[in-house]
């Protein structure tokens, strides 16, 4: 489980995430929802380790996520970052087995163990019949896979996405966050997801926090976030939220004016 | 090329030009003379081409092939830094820094100790880290070097290091004339003092950028991915950056400015034989022997019996080179 307390990030004297508390269970999908700019890619890269962490402590089963060295924070905590961002040249096998560094020596000598531990994160993405192609020649959803089999390489109880299906059309939307369900429900990984569609976030994860403005504005079900005035608040639009037609307890919110101005 | 063996296949272009460069010159050994000589026959036929190969044409293959192998690997190793196909010692600066700091320390006239004679080297090592260090921070976008303003900052920085080693050449007056002919990239400076002197540090920094290969590999995912991947980031680039710009100051600093082979070379590897830097940076530094070896014999021949400095050979070649590279980088968007 990842425990996040009290964390707030600044750049230079503008402060974008403050005092923010979040808690992600082994075996759990919570959606980071919010508005552009309202600090969700920031909470990654600050609970990552890229950027540094001005107050609060990030916690799992006992050790300080903050204070470890990058090799072994890697061992806790992998990301699927947002896709087009990897060598193309390299071969998918290349990349996935690359997920492994946090294992190995400065040589990068693969055992036949990080083998098989990447040929199953391949498999588990369904991914394996892609591994002698280059990253470059994929289409977008393939990508996104194969950034989720090299975070998966890395063997950590916790998970984070950030925003994974940016780019996917609606079918590669949902098979990503199916597989992030199961993830979670099968596999008992903390996986902490950044969204924009909020009707993804309520169908799939388990619990919604919001972000607006760098703080935790709401968390819990989605009923209990996805309130058509918390909404409309957050994001500066007007909402309806309706009960989805196909699942039980589950919000669907719509547009339903015009933006009411920055937020 | 993909199907033959990519060691194999250079190591054997390699001893080619190893062989081609004994060789050729203004007398050229007949390869019967030649295997007689190496494998230590009795030199009564062959007096000659023993004295021309044992103390000329060795020690400047020799010289030429160490050089040949750090530009190639450094130069793999700052284009896999910078994550840009594009970079190399002579283009981001490295070279000419490095040529600034050697002529800065030649004009000192330094005694002929040891001390005197690792002036040169050291001076040529810091000035390579500064240029590379400034020329990154000139080119600097970000977070993310852009090809453009890498090359123009180098260039520019490039522009201005020549213009102050010129001055400082013009100067100064007994060293100059072998300040000149080295800054043109010759390696006519003869016998095994100069092989000797720059292997320890060449070794030193090809030792460095072998062993980096792994690392680079991570790297190529940009800061963030790295960090997540749990790579020490600031660390491994800059011990990366010292072993490639120890290699390239100490091919400087006995070569003196040869430029290009370190962007060939790596590319041309990477497009036959894929971007796995374990492999690239073996593959480069053999491939930078070789080229340079070639480029040197060429040098000898061209203008025989007179002979060209090879610094010229590469910019010859390499230029026109760097113009398709630049075009095909455009169109791919990256490499």
């Amino acid at each position: 489980m990842l425990k996040i307390d009290g964390l707030s990030v600044s750049y230079g004297s503008r402060r974008v995430l403050h005092n923010v508390s979040l808690e992600v269970n082994s075996g759990e999908v919570v959606a980071l929802i919010g508005p552009n700019g309202a600090g969700k890619s920031t909470l990654v890269r600050a609970a990552s380790g890229v950027i540094p962490v001005e107050n609060g402590s990030m916690r799992t089963n006992g050790s300080d996520l903050l204070s470890l060295p990058p090799m072994m924070r890697a061992r806790h905590l992998a990301v699927v970052p947002q896709a087009a961002s990897m060598p193309p040249a390299f071969t998918v096998w290349e990349t996935v087995l690359l997920g492994r560094t946090p294992y190995l020596n400065f040589l990068g000598q693969v055992s036949s163990k990080d083998e098989e531990i990447a040929r199953r994160a391949l498999s588990r993405v369904d991914a394996l019949d892609l591994s002698e192609r280059r990253v470059g020649e994929l289409s977008g959803g393939e990508q996104q896979r194969v950034l989720l089999a090299r975070a998966l390489a890395q063997s950590t109880p916790i998970l984070l996405m950030d925003e994974p299906t940016a780019h996917l059309d609606l079918q590669h939307q949902v098979a990503l966050m199916v597989m992030a369900q199961e993830l979670a429900h099968n596999d008992h990984l903390a996986v902490l997801v950044a969204l924009h569609d909020l009707n993804l976030a309520a169908r799939y994860a388990d619990r919604l926090a919001l972000l607006v403005s760098g703080e935790v504005k709401a968390q819990g079900t989605a009923r209990q976030v996805l309130g058509p005035e918390t909404i409309a608040a957050a994001y500066g639009l007007p909402v309806e939220v309706i009960p989805h037609p196909f699942a039980e307890d589950v919000p669907l919110v719509l547009p339903s004016g015009r933006p009411t101005g920055h937020s | 090329m993909r199907r033959l063996s990519p060691y194999l296949s250079s190591f054997c272009i390699l001893l080619f030009a190893i062989l081609l460069s004994i060789a050729v010159g203004t007398v050229f050994i007949p390869p019967a003379d030649l295997w007689r000589v190496l494998t230590g026959q009795p030199p009564q036929t062959v007096e000659q081409a023993a004295v021309i190969v044992l103390t000329l044409r060795l020690p400047r293959t020799a010289l030429v092939l160490l050089t040949g192998a750090a530009l190639g690997a450094s130069g793999a190793a700052y284009q896999g830094v910078f994550r840009n196909p594009l970079a190399d010692p002579y283009l981001i600066g490295a070279a000419s820094g490095a040529g600034l700091g050697a002529v800065l320390a030649m004009s000192v006239q330094w005694p002929y100790t040891t001390a005197g004679l690792l002036a040169v080297p050291a001076a040529a090592f810091i000035g390579a880290l500064a240029a590379v260090f400034l020329v990154y921070l000139l080119g600097r976008v970000g977070k993310t070097v852009p090809t453009t303003n890498l090359i123009l900052a180098g260039v520019a920085f490039s522009a201005f290091a020549s213009a102050l080693t010129s001055y400082l050449m013009l100067r100064s007056t007994g060293e100059l004339r072998r300040a000149i002919a080295w800054l043109l990239g010759g390696s006519a400076q003869a016998g095994w003092e100069p092989v000797l002197a720059v292997l320890p540090f060449l070794v030193l920094g090809l030792v460095g950028l072998l062993l980096s290969g792994h690392t680079l590999n991570v790297l190529q995912f940009g800061d963030d991915q790295a960090s997540q991947m749990g790579l020490p980031v600031a660390r491994a680039r800059t011990l990366i950056l010292l072993a490639a710009s120890l290699a390239t100051a100490s091919a400087v600093a006995f070569s003196g400015i040869i430029g290009f082979i370190g962007l060939i070379v790596p590319h041309l590897m990477r497009l036959w034989f894929g971007a796995d830097y374990r492999r690239l940076l073996s593959l480069s530094l053999v491939g930078g022997a070789a080229a340079l070896l070639l480029a040197d014999v060429l040098a000898r021949l061209v203008m025989a019996p007179q002979e060209l400095p090879v610094g010229i050979v590469t910019a010859l070649a390499g230029a026109p080179f760097f113009l398709w590279a630049l075009r095909r980088a455009k169109n791919q968007g990256y490499w």
